[in-house]
């Protein structure tokens, strides 16, 4: 079978499989590409995982990108991104063009009810858990308050903050580089 | 018009789409219901929701949607709503593509340059920061009820799903079923 239809065959499969995100992709690739088919080393598989998690971007997205721009350039790139995003896509877009009407049952709206603050509560917990894995300390705790309070009281755009805070960190490393 | 900006909205949130798919509700928020009010708080919640239960990334997931919804909503029809989805979820991966071409020409030289990790020691704190505003601009009489009933139910459910995701980690999916359930039964 020819290369790419093969390559956007195996991440449509793993896009389908799985729930929840990016990182949930990253042992299944690993098994599929590194194990099995031995087409990317391990160190080499590693390595683009880091670089994945360092450019802006989905996760999932960059991964199949990355390693398909090292495989076979720009089409490899292609075939893999698209074979990862088509399940999602496909399965939103079906739920978008039914979502409307299926919420005007009465029973519907009452499920999403109690939905709401859950996944308020979802989105409020890893909050935590990022700022242990972040360095959060008493000296830098002011960066993310600020943030928040900005966006949050504000509505300011989360964009000013992401290059605010890349900059400011930027200028930090200069000033303390030269002294 | 709406294309438009609909392309330069995502390509934006693509563009600076730093630290996973939490950390970029924040972004898709700001842009799509606080900037332009193509979804409404509770449709953006519910669309985090389905993306949690759905295969792939909130990123594409919330991309796909607004684009369909969003081109909906101004009056066009099916045909032009899935043209509009296909533009969004192409114009949130399009910097990726970009960035990489750039990468491997450049950027893994500097990759261990003092300056990006300077850089990156100002996003880590702030990307900190997103997260925590996502969450606080969700907790609004949209997402937890006006009524006092409403509102008690919804304090007391997101108190419990957050001690059982962040002490026990308990499985998000899991926890949006049960939470649909007590919604069904309570507001029944």
């Amino acid at each position: 079978m020819n290369f790419y239809i093969k390559s956007f065959l195996i991440f449509t499969r793993i896009g389908m499989f799985t729930i929840g995100g990016g990182y949930a992709m990253v042992p299944l690739i690993e098994d599929e590409l590194v194990d099995k088919r031995k087409w990317i080393t391990r160190e080499d598989f590693l390595d683009l995982m880091a670089l994945a998690q360092t450019v802006p971007g989905i996760f999932a997205v960059n991964i199949a990108i990355f390693i398909g721009y090292k495989l076979r350039k720009f089409w490899g790139a292609f075939w893999m991104a698209l074979g990862t995003i088509l399940p999602s896509f496909l399965v939103i877009l079906a739920i978008a063009l039914f979502f409307q009407q299926f919420k005007q049952y009465p029973a519907v709206e009452n499920v999403f009810k109690g939905i709401r603050p859950a996944v308020v509560a979802l989105i409020a917990a890893p909050t935590f858990k990022m700022a242990k894995s972040a360095r959060i300390n008493r000296y830098n705790v002011w960066i993310p308050i600020v943030s928040a309070l900005l966006i949050w009281l504000l509505g300011f755009s989360p964009i000013y903050v992401i290059i605010l805070s890349g900059l400011g960190g930027y200028i930090y490393g200069r000033l303390k580089s030269k002294h | 018009m709406l294309f438009l900006q609909l392309f330069y909205a995502f390509f934006k949130i693509g563009l600076f789409g730093f630290g996973g798919g939490y950390a970029m509700i924040s972004m898709i928020q700001g842009e799509v219901v606080t900037r332009h009010a193509w979804l409404t708080s509770p449709e953006f919640t519910d669309i985090i929701a389905i993306s949690q239960m759905t295969p792939g990334p909130i990123g594409i997931n919330s991309a796909t949607y607004v684009g369909y919804t969003a081109v909906v909503n101004a009056g066009y029809s099916h045909a032009w709503g899935i043209l509009g989805s296909i533009i969004t979820t192409g114009a949130v991966v399009l910097p990726s593509f970009i960035l990489m071409v750039l990468i491997s020409r450049f950027f893994l030289k500097y990759q261990k340059h003092p300056a990006v990790s300077s850089v990156f020691s100002g996003l880590r704190p702030g990307v900190v920061g997103l997260l925590a505003a996502a969450a606080l601009v969700l907790m609004n009489g949209e997402n937890f009820g006006t009524a006092n009933v409403q509102i008690i139910v919804s304090i007391i459910l997101f108190v419990t799903v957050f001690i059982a995701s962040y002490r026990f980690k308990a499985n998000p999916i899991l926890l949006i079923v049960l939470s649909g359930i007590v919604g069904y039964l309570v507001y029944g």
